[in-house]
């Protein structure tokens, strides 16, 4: 069987545009919400400054539920959000509500674990000048954690390119569904190789952004 | 300057059975103004955590703890930290910002205290030339050496013109020579801008060269504190005595003291003593031969310090030399007597052996 490379193409370019949307979305909202969540439950642990066992408790609580859903059970748990947010439930705008959801929780785990990273020491020595809280975390935690950040960011645009494949059940579109539905159900095993192909070309310039940019964020080893 | 009060911190020991251990107890001291004052005592001796309450770093359980003629004890949120903009801080490890440069470093306890951006153009440069890394601005910590990271946190500690500078074992993660050269800068500093200097290691051979005060350090209490002369020549306490002992100390072979003949002496000199001519006095006043088996001198804060081991024997008839009027006396009188006169002029002797 020949591939039909005209239709194949703008099926292709319509693809690439719903997935970038609905990552997009995503990986916005994941920063926007995800990276403070991620300081929230660092600085609030135990021995630090805001040391508050309620708010990291509950954080870690929600962080922790959210993140052991399956994805393809979150997007129907969410319908009702979903309904509520946009005013429907299908196309790839109202696919981005569950994958920010998904993205906002999984960013914040890494960013939690990127801040753990950042030697106490250099946190004692902040405060022994007198810098306060939100310096602290302005001028010290955030720089000094910020390749972690990028490293964590770039994890969770891929991981965000791959649960968005799942998009399809809520009619989101994307190149995963596009593999899935012309690739599999309809036997056009060529569209599926060439799909994934693009994913996976996709997935190594993400992967070499964010190496480049946490290498070039990150002064520690010389 | 610093006023520290019966103070106590008490730390909870997480496990099985909840346990309070003192990690200080009871701890009064007062230290003046521009003096570097040393506190030493092995790990675990609650130095650091002691340190650590002069900014309160470590909240002491109970006392009080004076800067400046201010109770800080109960001082919280922006009126603490205007308080720790007047002290400066080292640290064993450092504790610089990786990702930022040794300018941005140098600058960060200026730009926690609201100083204009002219202000910290003009003074990081300044302070960095102070600490002997002028060409250095621009790089980050990851490029230096270990003197150089610890010069960089010299420079953010000094920058802000602090009253006060506590290190915490600023030399112990660095090698001899390096470590040399710190404290040579750290007493620059403290001569030349008039810092007072709280400076904590469990090395006698750091508090030996730049310590004017001493006090020692064990299981959270202060055992013993006075001059660093005075700790170093006259150890009171039994664990002040060990310390000194590792510094100054004289190994000598067992055999040798115990095999040779004549009388073996060791010889403390101290301060002015340690100038006089005692032992060539010896020799002309008694007629008995003074050999140093083994010595060494020590200067602190300028003052001399010696220990010898010293062997007492005949001198072999000199023709050509009348001996004195003494030596007429048999040999075993004239040491007794050397040993006596020894004893007067020297600040402590102790016969290993007579023969």
């Amino acid at each position: 069987m020949l591939i039909d490379w005209s239709s194949l193409s703008t099926d292709l370019v319509n693809a690439f545009g719903e997935t970038f949307l609905m990552v997009g979305i995503a990986s916005v909202l994941a920063i926007a919400i995800g990276l403070p969540l991620g300081f929230l439950l660092h600085v609030t642990s135990r021995k630090l400054f805001w040391a508050n066992r309620f708010a990291h408790i509950s954080g870690n609580f929600l962080v922790n539920i959210v993140r052991s859903v399956p994805f393809v059970i979150l997007l129907v748990l969410l319908l009702p959000l979903t309904q509520w947010v946009l005013g429907t439930t299908i196309g790839p705008t109202a696919a981005s509500v569950p994958l920010s959801v998904a993205a906002i929780v999984f960013y914040a785990r890494l960013v939690e674990a990127s801040l753990c990273e950042v030697d106490p020491g250099i946190i004692e020595a902040s405060q022994a000048f007198g810098a306060s809280p939100l310096r602290i975390i302005c001028t010290v935690l955030f720089p000094e954690a910020l390749p972690g950040f990028l490293r964590g960011f770039t994890v969770t645009l891929i991981s965000l390119i791959g649960f968005s494949a799942m998009a399809g059940i809520v009619g989101g579109g994307g190149v995963g569904d596009l593999a899935i539905r012309f690739g599999y159900y309809r036997y056009q095993t060529d569209v599926m190789v060439v799909t994934v192909v693009a994913l996976v070309v996709l997935v190594q310039i993400v992967q070499m952004g964010g190496d480049w940019l946490a290498r070039h964020a990150d002064k520690k080893d010389g | 300057m610093i006023k520290l009060e019966n103070i106590s911190v008490d730390f909870e020991l997480r496990g099985k059975q909840a346990q309070l251990v003192k990690a200080v107890d009871q701890v009064s001291l007062h230290i003046q103004r521009g003096e570097v004052f040393g506190i030493v005592g092995t790990s675990g001796a609650g130095k650091s955590t002691l340190l650590r309450t002069i900014n309160l770093l470590e909240r002491p359980n109970a006392g009080r703890v004076w800067v400046d003629g201010e109770d800080i004890t109960d001082l919280t949120g922006s009126a603490l930290r205007q308080e720790r903009h007047k002290i400066g801080m080292i640290f064993q490890h450092f504790n610089l910002m990786h990702n930022r440069t040794v300018f941005d470093n140098a600058a960060f306890a200026l730009r926690v205290a609201g100083k204009s951006e002219a202000e910290i153009q003009q003074r990081v440069p300044e302070i960095l030339k102070l600490v002997g890394l002028e060409d250095k601005a621009q790089a980050y910590p990851s490029q230096l050496s270990g003197g150089q990271k610890q010069r960089v946190g010299i420079a953010r500690a000094v920058a802000n013109h602090p009253a006060v500078l506590l290190c915490d074992e600023p030399t112990s993660a660095l090698d001899l020579e390096t470590s040399a050269a710190i404290l040579e800068l750290l007493k620059e500093i403290n001569e030349r801008l008039g810092i007072t200097i709280v400076l904590i290691s469990h090395e006698m051979n750091v508090i030996k060269k730049i310590c004017s005060r001493v006090a020692v350090m064990a299981g959270g209490k202060v055992v013993e504190e006075g001059s660093a002369f005075d700790i170093f020549a006259t150890p009171k306490a039994d664990f002040t005595r060990q310390l000194v002992a590792h510094t100054l100390n004289l190994d000598i072979p067992e055999h040798l003291i115990h095999n040779i003949p004549g009388t073996v002496l060791k010889v403390h000199f101290l301060g002015d003593k340690a100038e006089n001519s005692v032992l060539s006095a010896t020799t002309v006043r008694f007629g008995v031969s003074v050999d140093i088996l083994h010595g060494k001198i020590e200067y602190i804060g300028n003052r001399a310090m010696g220990l010898l081991v010293v062997r007492l024997a005949d001198l072999p008839v000199d023709a050509a030399r009348p001996l004195p009027a003494t030596s007429t006396l048999p040999v075993a009188e004239r040491i007794v007597d050397a040993v006596q006169f020894i004893r007067d002029n020297a600040s402590h002797v102790e016969v290993l052996h007579a023969h």
